[in-house]
């Protein structure tokens, strides 16, 4: 007993090999009298059966993992067309040589602000590569990912108007809706919906106008919706809730910043995102970057969630960084927190400072509009095809867009899959529609891939019809 | 120590911002020589976006990629984690990473899957994800987990949404009080506030446990249940669990595990034979996920008997071979992250458990405790510091020691020893934490910890009491031999001074007054 399990686990526990010495300076002859008040009845008699038998070396375990592996089928020629808030985006190499650094990863939150000064840097890089990005002064270490932050924000707005309705409008991710309605249900919070405009998918100011009240938390809207559809004009909808009293949340996309008006320009006071296109690979979902900024305002920064790092001096006048405001945070205030986050997604927030530094503002200025180009280079194609319509929604977009077909989309997507390509995402998944699908382009899409696309398509419907 | 000299990397490294420019780039973007052809055929952006278009390029600092790796590297040489020396934290289990699994997961397959692809075309995934499931329900004594919580206290919140609508459900909301141990982790009450929930709180007794009487006398008709961890924050075990659980149980109330502290028992004792409903673990602590200096982390929770159908969706789940996500809910409190979980985070757990299998953790957890006793044993009887709560009963994953004696007789806090110590290359403990001590040092060195590294920690802490005797000001003024010496924390935090964005900074330097 013990000698296989002691065996797997020496090379990363060197005091195996030397437990019959420490047991002797505990005074005690045997490791199991450490649990001597553990009740009898509770120990388990032999080591659970988790695992593949036994324990896996180095060689073993690069096999099973190519095994599994080998049962998963990657689009990389061409690259997915599937939106969904989460689309394929390059990650340049140099993220992963920093974010393999052990000294980084292997990093505990920087408690000891001395010894982890490079650490809490580059968080303070990300924080204000973040703030020039959307023109608004704070923005904290992260969030867990964009639906949290989202769900985040609007349990901030609740605290810092004393209110509880939530007005929430246009088009939103069914999942981050999801999130939201989850995070928020404990605190009694009251949820509408103002749904987006049938011929733009835009908010529907009006409605809005209506709804939002002297109750309102926070109005939120997602700029892009989940439809693809980008307001022209959202100052018009941070109007309606400012003049209300209510706190104006806005989800955005981070590369869309480079040629898109950022939220810190149209009114919004807390301005979230999906930091996953910022150099973070799609990784079947997870883990993202919640991005989370506020104006610069007391009553804001002192509610925000998470944590955040400040600049400031060493005993000697040197330049340094910490974390700050602190007594917002559970390990100080408890239950009067203004959240429970404590492990956030730092190292994701240091591949996206990474990821910026190597772009440098032109640079994200020329991958948005080579992202625009190819979305609607293939919007363009696809409308061209008898019965689609690409955008279904009149308005601009980025780099989703919602497409109609003739006929049901499923076929059109088995028949893709078919020929080796990842289509739109079906939209009946989240019931909006049977002939509906959410398409995108990226940087990763060569002309090449997006007629390869078009033209696959256009058999599909050809042998459809 | 004895003859060790150490100097931290001082590079005083600029900011990008003071070296990058915006029209300087380090990557070359693919197809973009095809981008004015495509101009020419749907037009330019800045046109069809009217109003809605950013009129300038955003105000980012660019670098060449020669430039930004020298930056970046810099930083990573004025940064510590466990693969620099130990990083001895009380309750955050910071066990060395296998590099296998960071190798395995840089994998341009994993990469490149996009959430929403069909269940077909990543069967291969789902069923490591399925396994890891199962082993999870089987180490916690559970009946299923859901991998969907991002971290250890999102998997609370869950934890704590799922006790409140099985109370709604029931017709039962006037129990709307958790009970938390004053020894529990901050995002305990953290988590029952988010929740809605009144935190009461339950002392601990002097034999470091929860207080059986107090308990008693506080649970009643509005106990919607407790958070609980075992072993608690001081490393003892809750030996009362049984007790504890009847008495919540019989009140009508449930019990939370909070996993954070389950390295010391896994494979040995299980939280669903101890009477808990309700569970979450940190795979970024006990299974070896990295930390990566604050996240990404996965916090998966797990339930049995009726709290199952409470659990976030979906839930991945197997029929006749086939993999799926399972998003049924009929009672579910819904969903708490985008998507399924921190895949990537999840995935190194799976790799860390098929490599030790069931009886490779629980060696693992002796080992914890073996170091964490002999860690005892060898400050026994060091001057300056005690080990507060029955020092006779062995400690699990971690300990508390109170620097109490040195703060009383030479004005030298748990917080200056903490300082002291990195001077020595060593990372700090947990400073004042739990709350229930005094001068708190609170240690944990996992399994991962050689002997030597336990008895080096140990002589550094004895020569520090030591200098605390002869020249406190000399602890007081550690540290010295980092990057920086000890930060300003009244300006990093004053209104009129606290600088979160180069922004601010700039703002500042133009000589705006601005206060928060």
């Amino acid at each position: 007993m013990g000698g296989v399990g002691k065996r797997a686990i020496e090379r990363w526990a060197p005091g195996v090999r030397e437990r019959e010495r420490m047991l002797r300076a505990i005074g005690v002859s045997d490791a199991m009298e450490l649990y001597r008040d553990v009740p009898r009845n509770l120990l388990l008699s032999e080591a659970p059966r988790i695992g593949f038998g036994s324990p896996l070396s180095e060689w073993e375990l690069r096999r099973l993992w190519e095994d599994l592996m080998g049962r998963v089928r990657m689009y990389i020629d061409p690259p997915p067309f599937m939106g969904g808030g989460w689309c394929p985006h390059f990650v340049p190499a140099l993220v992963w040589a920093v974010i393999g650094r052990s000294e980084f990863y292997s990093a505990y939150t920087p408690y000891q602000p001395e010894i982890n000064q490079g650490l809490l840097q580059a968080l303070f890089e990300y924080q204000s590569l973040i703030a020039d990005l959307v023109e608004l002064d704070v923005v904290n270490a992260s969030m867990y990912d964009g639906s949290t932050a989202a769900a985040e924000a609007l349990m901030m707005a609740m605290r810092v108007t004393r209110r509880r309705k939530i007005v929430v409008v246009g088009s939103v991710h069914p999942e981050y809706m999801e999130v939201i309605r989850t995070w928020l249900s404990g605190r009694g919070a009251r949820i509408v919906e103002v749904p987006p405009r049938g011929d733009t998918g835009l908010a529907d100011v009006e409605q809005a106008e209506k709804t939002v009240d002297g109750e309102t938390a926070a109005v939120y809207m997602e700029n892009p919706g989940f439809n693809g559809a980008l307001d022209p004009e959202p100052e018009t909808l941070a109007e309606v809730a400012h003049r209300r009293g209510a706190l104006f949340v806005v989800r955005f996309e981070p590369l869309s910043l480079g040629i898109v008006k950022p939220p810190g320009r149209y009114g919004a006071d807390i301005a979230v995102a999906e930091g996953q296109p910022l150099g973070l690979g799609m990784n079947y979902g997870g883990p993202g970057l919640g991005v989370f900024a506020v104006r610069w305002d007391r009553r804001l920064v002192r509610q925000m969630p998470g944590r955040l790092i400040g600049l400031t001096r060493d005993a000697e006048g040197r330049r340094a960084f910490t974390m700050i405001l602190q007594t917002r945070e559970q390990h100080i205030r408890r239950e009067k927190a203004t959240s429970n986050i404590t492990t956030n997604e730092a190292l994701m927030a240091i591949a996206a400072a990474v990821y910026l530094s190597l772009l440098g503002g032109a640079g994200l200025r020329e991958l948005a509009r080579s992202i625009w180009l190819r979305s609607h280079y293939l919007a363009k194609r696809l409308a061209g095809l008898d019965g689609v319509s690409a955008p279904v929604f009149n308005a601009e977009f980025f780099k989703e867009f919602t497409v109609e077909f003739p006929t049901d989309y499923l076929k059109v997507h088995s028949e893709l899959k078919r020929r080796g390509l990842l289509g739109g995402l079906p939209l009946e998944r989240f019931g909006m529609g049977e002939r509906r699908a959410l398409f995108c382009a990226t940087e990763l899409h060569s002309r090449r891939d997006i007629d390869r696309l078009v033209d696959a398509i256009a058999d599909a419907l050809g042998a459809a019809r | 120590m004895a003859g060790r000299e150490w100097r931290q990397a001082r590079w005083s490294e600029p900011l990008l911002h003071e070296i990058g420019s915006p029209e300087k780039t380090g990557v070359l973007l693919p197809y973009s020589s095809e981008d004015e052809e495509l101009a020419g055929i749907v037009g330019e952006p800045e046109e069809a976006l009217g109003p809605a278009a950013r009129e300038e390029a955003p105000l980012l600092p660019g670098l060449s990629e020669v430039e930004a790796a020298r930056h970046f590297i810099r930083l990573t040489q004025m940064s510590y984690g466990v693969d620099v020396g130990p990083v001895p934290l009380g309750s955050c289990t910071m066990k060395f990473n296998p590099k296998i699994a960071e190798e395995l997961t840089r994998d341009t397959r994993l990469l490149m899957l996009h959430p929403y692809q069909d269940e077909e075309a990543v069967q291969g995934l789902l069923e490591l994800l399925y396994k890891l499931e199962r082993w999870l329900a089987e180490l916690t004594g559970m009946d299923r987990c859901s991998l969907q919580p991002p971290a250890g206290a999102a998997g609370e919140l869950a934890g704590a949404l799922m006790i409140r609508k099985y109370h709604l459900d029931r017709g039962e909301q006037q129990r709307d009080e958790m009970l938390v141990p004053d020894s529990a982790h901050g995002t305990n009450p953290a988590s029952a506030a988010m929740a809605g929930f009144v935190v009461v709180r339950i002392p601990t007794s002097e034999k470091g446990t929860v207080d059986l009487e107090a308990l008693k006398s506080v649970v009643g008709e509005r106990t919607a249940g407790i958070m609980l961890t075992n072993p608690n924050t001081l490393g003892v075990f809750e030996e009362d669990i049984l007790e504890i659980a009847d008495i919540v149980h019989s009140a009508g109330g449930l019990l939370y595990y909070d996993g954070a502290n389950l390295n010391g028992i896994m494979g040995i004792v299980r939280p669903g034979d101890m009477g808990f409903d309700i569970v979450h673990l940190n795979v970024h602590k006990t299974f070896a996920a990295p930390h990566g200096g604050g996240g990404p982390g996965a916090g998966v929770v797990c339930a049995k008997g009726a709290l199952v159908d409470y659990l976030p969706r979906p839930l991945i789940a197997e029929s006749g071979g086939r993999y799926y996500w399972d998003y049924r809910c009929e009672k579910c409190i819904g969903r708490i992250r985008a998507f399924y979980g921190n895949i990537v985070p999840l995935v190194k757990a799976f790799l860390y458990i098929a490599s030790l299998g069931g009886e490779g953790l629980r060696e693992a957890a002796i080992q914890s405790v073996v170091n964490t006793n002999y860690f005892i044993a060898l400050m026994r009887g060091t001057e300056g510091y005690e080990l507060p709560y029955d020092p006779t009963r062995p400690r699990k994953h971690e300990l508390v020691l109170s620097a109490r004696p040195l703060a009383r007789r030479y004005g030298v806090t748990a917080g200056d020893v903490a300082k002291a110590l990195l001077d020595r290359g060593l990372h700090a403990p947990t400073m004042y934490f739990p709350l229930i001590v005094e001068e708190a040092l609170m240690i944990e060195f996992t399994e991962s910890e050689p002997p030597r590294g336990i008895e080096e920690y140990a002589e550094a802490l004895r020569e520090i009491a030591e200098e605390a005797k002869r020249q406190p000001d000399r602890v007081r003024g550690a540290p010295r031999n980092t990057s920086v010496a000890r930060v300003d924390d009244v300006y990093a935090n004053h209104p009129r001074s606290v600088t979160p964005s180069y922004r601010v900074y700039v703002r500042r330097q133009r000589g705006e007054k601005l206060a928060l």
